[in-house]
């Protein structure tokens, strides 16, 4: 039997801007069912190597495949959920219920000069139930919090029922009481839905215990493997990795 | 006054149009308004003013052409201007809004040139500054209702599409909307409705009835298409009491029609802190 493609797979992916390398010879392979913590100081090209993923940034040189198909043929982007850090992209004074806002995640799929039917109607209800906002669904956005309105893109993410979902920086602003029931809830999403999960922070310490596979960043990608394997280097690996020194809490170890 | 419209055809003409546009203006100025777009509405009906003088000139130059109504030239101005600040944005991509007073200036500045070698016009300049009641033609009804169908399609049909522009300009390219395409869509089928709607508000008021019911309805709508409900709703009601009044008062419309959307602004506000 022949084994299933990665669902992300990147290799010797080059990019520069203008006359600066911001990416060099990036390798990166994401299983199925994998949940990955992309980590990187500030400035280490974490959010342009999900551009390039996305395919909003063009990289020079290297592939990228996406369920084992070359990025430029790559047709299916609804099978790519993808939520973007909150403050960059929205105006939270927008006049839009949470249905609303999770039903633009719909619009990709539906295609052109379709309208919203039942069917639309029931799988925004049931992502937004995913995500534990269903009581939220005629409010308006610009109302919620932080945390909540991080739900509601969520669900928007999910909503077409893509197989891999991505995220940058997505506890930003949100406060630290819901930032641990917020990775509740992408467990949940990675167990039970059987979602693939890339999750770009800079906040190691937050993802350590969650994580199955860590990627370190820094211009280079300096480390790529499983959570087992990472734990299991030592100090001076890590504070190499990240150019200064990190504190990997105790109860880690224990993995 | 309701036998009035029935006896006389350009009131007809002007009720019937403002009805439309009492509708469409709004219904645009949802999406312009959240999109923060307000001002391009404002530079484009200034390139408009400077197409109605090109074609004024030009039917006085050539007799051939007067028959042809300078809306179309404000028209097609329009639309030009729509993408010229497209390429401007482009061009200054960190300063987006000085595409704004560039297309002002320079509308204006043309308009002024071609009024200043026409050395005057016969046709009343006024009632295209400050719209009227008496003046819009059968002609500019057809070309009204002719736009607006255009405009009714492309929003029922692009809704979703422009709805996740709006509200998430990085979101819909990532999710490989055709944005671009879209979004040009969406600028050309504003400087049309900015055409059309001059006749009856004025070159110097339109804006101000794609944005102001718009500014009401968000102040107490919930969700989006609610927010184009209401707004439709505030400048239907605009545009019918302020042709009223203008034709009772003897007043532009344009100025009734704005005064009457700002009384509707300030109770919406008023009512919503009452209620707070």
């Amino acid at each position: 039997m022949k084994e299933k493609p990665p669902v992300i797979d990147i290799r010797d992916v080059n990019f520069r801007y203008d006359r600066e390398n911001v990416l060099e010879r990036i390798n990166l392979s994401i299983p199925k069912g994998a949940f990955v913590g992309l980590v990187g100081p500030n400035g280490s090209g974490k959010s342009t190597l999900l551009k390039i993923i996305l395919g909003l940034l063009k990289a020079k040189e290297g592939n990228v495949e996406l369920f084992g198909v070359p990025q430029d043929k790559f047709k299916e982007w609804d099978r790519i959920g993808f939520v973007s850090q909150k403050a960059n992209s929205f105006n939270t004074g927008f006049p839009a219920t949470v249905f609303e806002v999770v039903m633009g995640g719909l619009v990709k799929k539906m295609g052109l000069f379709r309208r919203p039917g039942r069917k639309e109607k029931e799988a925004v209800e049931q992502a937004v139930r995913a995500v534990g906002m269903e009581s939220f669904l005629t409010r308006n956005i610009g109302d919620l919090s932080g945390g909540q309105q991080q739900r509601v893109f969520i669900a928007r993410a999910i909503v077409s029922n893509p197989s891999v979902l991505i995220l940058d920086e997505p506890t930003v602003g949100v406060d630290s009481q819901n930032v641990e029931s917020f990775y509740h809830m992408l467990t949940h999403l990675n167990h039970d839905l059987e979602m693939t999960l890339l999750l770009v922070t800079h906040d190691i310490g937050a993802i350590t215990d969650k994580v199955t596979h860590v990627a370190c960043l820094n211009k280079y990608l300096h480390f790529h493997g499983s959570m087992q394997q990472f734990v299991e280097l030592d100090e001076q690996e890590l504070s190499d990795l990240y150019g200064h020194g990190i504190r990997l809490l105790d109860h880690h170890h224990d993995h | 006054m309701i036998e009035a419209i029935f006896t006389y055809e350009f009131l007809q003409n002007a009720f019937l149009s403002g009805a439309i546009i009492g509708v469409i203006a709004p219904l645009l100025g949802a999406f312009i308004v959240v999109r923060r777009l307000s001002l391009i509405a404002d530079a484009l009906s200034h390139v408009t003013l400077s197409g109605i003088a090109a074609g004024l000139l030009l039917g006085q130059t050539f007799p051939a052409l007067s028959a042809v109504n300078p809306l179309y030239f404000g028209m097609v101005f329009s639309v030009g201007g729509s993408l010229l600040v497209e390429r401007l944005r482009s061009v200054y991509k960190h300063y987006q809004e000085l595409a704004i007073p560039i297309m002002m200036s320079g509308g204006i500045g043309l308009g002024v040139i071609f009024i200043s070698i026409a050395d005057g016009f016969n046709t009343d300049l006024f009632s295209y500054l400050f719209g009227s009641v008496s003046a819009v033609s059968r002609n500019d009804l057809y070309a009204v209702i002719g736009i607006s169908i255009i405009v009714f399609i492309t929003v029922c049909l692009l809704y979703k599409e422009l709805f996740v522009l709006s509200f998430d300009e990085e979101y819909a390219k990532a999710s490989g909307i055709p944005a671009k395409a879209v979004h040009l869509a969406f600028i050309v089928l504003t400087a049309l409705v900015i055409a059309v709607s001059m006749r009856i508000v004025g070159v110097l008021l339109v804006s101000a009835l794609m944005t102001l019911p718009v500014a009401a309805a968000m102040r107490i709508a919930k969700g989006f298409k609610q927010t184009i409900w209401l707004s439709v709703l505030f400048g239907e009601i605009s545009v019918i009491t302020g042709l009223i009044s203008a034709f009772y008062l003897d007043l532009a419309p344009g100025g009734t029609i704005v005064v009457t959307s700002i009384m509707i602004l300030l109770g919406v506000i008023l009512w919503k802190k009452e209620k707070n």
